[in-house]
C-alpha cells in the first residue's frame, strides 16, 4: 500500500468508486435503503443489522473495509461503543447516523471519534461524499507517518538509526525531522509495514489526562523505551477509545518533552557552573558521566526520545515527566546529581542541583512548567537524602502514595501541579535513591549508571530493561545527586522550593508511587539506577539506603508516564509537553 | 384504462399524498433509487417498513398498558425507533406525531402520551391504506409510472 493511496487493488484506481463500506443498522428498512444508495454511489456495500456482527466482520478481515457507517441506537451494542472499538482496533473512519439530531448526541459522536454524523433521512448527496473521510484519513496517516516516523518505528528501528547517528547528537530528536525523514526513507519498508496497516488513521482528538498519560508512560516503560512503538503502547494501555495515531502523536510529544528536559537540564547544570549539569540533562543515563558523558547523555536522552519510538521518550519522560509532574523534580535532580557526581558531591551538587532545580524551575516555568517542577522537585529530591532512609522500599509498596505526595507537591508553577505529581513521583523516586549506595552499586552493573540510563534510552537499558530504565536514570540521577549532595534532601523533597510535599512522601514513597505510577516496576532498572547513583554519590551520602532497588521499580518510566498524564491536558498539551519534557 | 390515464391517476394520487402532507422528500429519494435493478424498490421499502413498524407499534401499545407508572424512558426509546423507521419512507404526518409523543414522554405526560399515540396510530393506518392503493394503481398503470416524479 502506498502512502496516501488506497490499497493497490484495482478498485482503488477508480476511487472513490469501489469504496468498501460496512453499514450497520438495526432498522432493516434503512439498511436496505442505505445499501441501495451506496450501491448507486458505486461503492461496495456490506450490511449488518447487529453491531456485534459488524465487529466480527471487521475483525475477521481488517483490510476488507474502508469505512463504517453505523446507527447510534442499536439493541445489542451502543453505537458509540462500536465507534470506539472500530476506531481503536481497526482505525477506520466511522460515520454515525441517527434520526435524532440533538447537539449533545452529535457532540458525543464526535467525541467518540466519529468523522461525521448524519441525520436520517439521509440524502444521496451525503453518501456520495463519504469517501472524503477515507481519503482524509489516509492523508493524515501519511503525514503522521512522516512526522512520527521516528517514533512509530519499533524501537529497533530507532535503535538502528540511533546508532547511525549517534555522533550527530540529537539526530534523532524529534525535532530533527530531517533525520527522521532520512531514516524514513531508509526505513521506508519498515514504515510501510508499520503504516500500511493503519491507513487510514483515525484522528480523534484525545485529551491526555493525567491518568491517561500515566498509563501511557507505564506502557512505555513496560515496553522499553527504545522498543516502544505506538501499537505496543496502545495495546498495553488498553484504552478502548484510544487510537494508534493518538498514541503515536503523544509519543512524539513525550519524546520532545524528554529531550527538552534533557536540554534544560544540561543548560541548567551548566549554568550553575557545574559540569555535571551536562550530564544531568542527559543524564538520563549518564549519571555517571559527568559532563562529557552528560552531553552525550543528554543527547542520548534526547535521542532516546527521538528514537526510541518512544521508549526513550518515555523513559526520559518518565524522568522528565517526573520532572514535570514528577519529573520536574527529577530533572533538576539529575542536574544536581550530575553536578554532584561530577563535581563535588555535596556542596556542589546541591548547589548545582538546586540551582539547576531552581533555575530550571524558573526557566522551566516559562517553558515548561514541568521543568520547573523539576526544579522544585529537585530540592525535594535532595531531600531524598531523607528518603534513602529506606522509605523506598516501603514506598514501593505504596506507589500510590507517591502519587499522592506528588499531588501534594505544590508545584510552583501552575503547571506544576501536574508536574508535581510527577516530580513528586520523581521525587519520590529520587528520594528513593536513598537506596543505599551499596545497593546501587550492586544494582548498577555498570558504574555509569547514567550511561546505563542513557543507553536505556537509547537501547533499552539492559539493566533496566525497559522504559523504566530511562526513567530511572533520570530519577536516579536526580536522586543520586540529591542524595549525595544533600542528605537532607529528603526533607527537601517536600520541595521547599515548590512546596512539594515531597517531604511527606519520603522518597521511598515517592519512589514507590512513582514507580507504581509507572505501573511497572522497572524495579530492576531503578534499583540499578539508584545503585548507580549511590555509587556516584558516594560522597553524597545518599541515603539511599533504600532500598533503591525499589526505586528502580519506582522509576519505572511508567510511573513517570503515569504521572505526567496529569499534565497532559489536551489543551495544555503543549505546555505540558514542555514541562514534561523538560529535559 | 388507458395507460396514460392510469399513469396520470397514479401521478395525481402521489401528488395529493405530498400535498396533504402525508409524504415528504424521502419518498422521492426512494423513487430515485428505483431503477432497472430494483424496479419495485419503493414498494419493497414500504412493505419492509410496515412489517418492522407494526412490531414497534405493538411494543409501544404494550408499554402503554403497563400503567403504573408509565415507563417514559422505554416509551421514548421505542418511539425513537419508530420515528427512525417512519423517516425511511417519508411518512411526514406520522413522524410529526412521533415527535409529539416523545415530547410528552420527556415531560412525563402520560395523558398526552396516550392521546398522541392514538392519533399516531390513526395517521399510521391512514397512510398505509393510501400507499397500498397507490401501489396497486401503480402496478396497474405499468412499470414506467413509478419513474415519473410527481413534482
Amino acid at each position: 500500500m502506498d502512502n496516501g493511496c488506497f490499497s493497490s487493488s484495482p478498485r482503488h484506481d477508480a476511487f472513490p468508486a469501489g469504496l468498501r463500506v460496512l453499514v450497520v443498522d438495526d432498522d432493516l428498512t434503512w439498511l436496505r435503503i442505505l445499501e441501495k444508495m451506496l450501491k448507486k454511489c458505486l461503492y461496495e456495500v456490506t450490511t449488518c443489522c447487529l453491531a456485534t456482527e459488524a465487529l466480527k466482520k471487521l475483525r475477521e478481515r481488517k483490510e476488507a473495509y474502508d469505512i463504517v457507517i453505523s446507527d447510534v441506537n442499536m439493541p445489542d451494542m451502543d453505537g458509540f461503543k462500536l465507534l470506539e472499538q472500530v476506531g481503536l482496533e481497526m482505525d477506520l473512519p466511522v460515520i454515525m447516523m441517527s434520526v435524532d439530531g440533538e447537539t449533545s448526541r452529535v457532540m458525543k459522536g464526535v467525541q467518540h471519534g466519529a468523522c461525521d454524523y448524519l441525520l436520517k433521512p439521509i440524502r444521496m448527496k451525503e453518501l456520495r461524499n463519504i469517501w472524503q473521510h477515507v481519503f482524509r484519513k489516509r492523508m493524515h496517516e501519511a503525514r503522521d507517518f512522516e512526522s512520527h516516523e521516528g517514533f512509530d518505528f519499533e524501537g529497533i528501528h530507532l535503535m538502528r538509526n540511533g546508532s547511525d547517528h549517534s555522533d550527530d547528537g540529537n539526530l534523532f530528536a524529534v525535532e530533527e525531522t530531517t533525520s527522521i525523514k532520512k531514516r524514513k526513507d531508509a526505513d521506508n519498508k519498515h514504515d510501510d509495514k508499520e503504516f500500511g496497516d493503519h491507513f487510514p488513521t483515525k484522528k480523534a482528538r484525545v485529551v491526555w489526562s493525567v491518568d491517561l498519560h500515566q498509563k501511557f508512560v507505564k506502557a512505555v516503560n513496560q515496553i522499553g523505551f527504545d522498543k516502544v512503538g505506538p501499537k505496543k503502547i496502545l495495546d498495553l494501555m488498553n484504552v478502548p477509545w484510544l487510537t494508534r495515531e493518538n498514541v503515536a502523536s503523544h509519543l512524539q510529544k513525550y519524546r520532545l518533552y524528554l529531550s527538552r528536559l534533557q536540554k534544560e537540564n544540561d543548560q541548567k547544570s551548566s549554568s550553575s557552573g557545574i559540569k555535571h549539569s551536562d550530564s544531568p540533562s542527559k543524564d538520563l543515563g549518564s549519571f555517571s558521566f559527568l559532563n562529557t558523558a552528560n552531553k552525550q547523555q543528554n543527547d542520548i536522552a534526547t535521542d532516546s526520545f527521538s528514537y526510541s519510538d518512544g521508549t526513550l521518550l518515555i523513559q526520559m519522560d518518565a524522568t522528565s515527566y517526573e520532572g514535570d509532574l514528577k519529573g520536574i523534580v527529577s530533572e533538576p535532580t539529575t542536574e544536581k546529581i550530575r553536578a554532584s557526581t561530577s563535581e563535588i558531591p555535596d556542596p556542589k551538587v546541591q548547589k548545582s542541583s538546586q540551582k539547576s532545580l531552581n533555575k530550571p524551575f524558573t526557566s522551566v516555568e516559562s517553558s515548561e512548567a514541568n521543568h520547573a517542577v523539576f526544579d522544585c522537585t529537585i530540592p525535594t529530591e535532595y531531600s531524598w537524602s531523607e528518603f534513602p532512609k529506606g522509605p523506598l522500599k516501603e514506598e514501593q509498596k505504596t506507589p500510590v502514595q507517591l502519587e499522592d505526595s506528588l499531588c501534594q507537591l505544590p508545584l510552583h508553577g501552575t503547571q506544576h501541579h501536574i508536574q508535581i505529581d510527577q516530580s513528586q513521583s520523581i521525587a519520590s523516586i529520587n528520594s528513593n535513591p536513598s537506596i543505599t549506595e551499596e545497593e546501587v552499586a550492586a544494582k548498577l552493573e555498570t558504574k555509569p549508571l547514567y550511561a546505563g540510563y542513557e543507553s536505556d534510552y537509547v537501547n533499552p537499558v539492559s539493566s533496566i530493561g525497559s522504559a523504566v530504565e530511562a526513567f530511572p536514570s533520570q530519577s536516579k540521577s536526580l536522586m543520586v545527586s540529591d542524595q549525595s549532595s544533600e542528605p537532607t534532601f529528603t526533607s527537601n523533597l517536600s520541595l521547599k522550593t515548590q512546596g512539594f510535599n515531597l517531604d511527606c512522601i519520603s522518597d521511598l514513597d515517592f519512589y514507590q508511587r512513582n514507580l507504581l505510577l509507572g505501573g511497572e516496576v522497572a524495579s530492576a532498572p531503578l534499583d540499578e539506577d539508584l545503585n548507580f547513583f549511590l555509587l556516584q554519590s558516594e560522597c553524597y551520602n545518599m541515603n539511599f539506603g533504600l532500598q533503591n532497588i525499589d526505586m528502580s521499580e519506582y522509576y519505572d518510566p511508567r510511573l513517570t508516564a503515569e504521572v505526567p498524564s496529569h499534565f497532559y491536558d489536551s489543551a495544555d498539551y503543549s505546555s505540558v509537553d514542555q514541562s514534561l519534557f523538560i529535559a | 384504462m388507458d395507460r396514460n390515464q392510469s399513469r396520470r391517476q397514479v401521478a395525481a394520487m402521489k401528488q395529493s399524498l405530498f400535498d396533504q402532507g402525508f409524504l415528504d422528500e424521502q419518498f422521492i429519494q426512494l423513487e430515485e433509487l428505483q431503477d432497472d435493478a430494483n424496479p419495485n424498490f419503493v414498494e419493497e421499502i414500504v412493505t419492509l417498513h410496515y412489517r418492522d413498524s407494526s412490531r414497534l407499534i405493538s411494543s409501544i401499545e404494550q408499554a402503554l398498558k403497563e400503567r403504573n407508572p408509565l415507563d417514559f424512558n422505554k416509551l421514548d426509546t421505542l418511539m425513537h425507533q419508530f420515528k427512525g423507521s417512519s423517516s425511511s419512507i417519508g411518512a411526514k404526518k406520522v413522524k410529526a406525531e412521533c415527535n409529539l409523543f416523545r415530547e410528552y414522554c420527556r415531560t412525563g405526560n402520560a395523558e398526552g402520551c396516550m392521546r398522541s399515540f392514538q392519533q399516531l396510530k390513526r395517521e399510521y393506518a391512514a397512510l398505509r391504506k393510501k400507499l397500498e392503493a397507490y401501489f396497486q394503481l401503480a402496478r396497474q398503470a405499468g412499470p414506467q409510472e413509478t419513474a415519473c416524479r410527481s413534482k
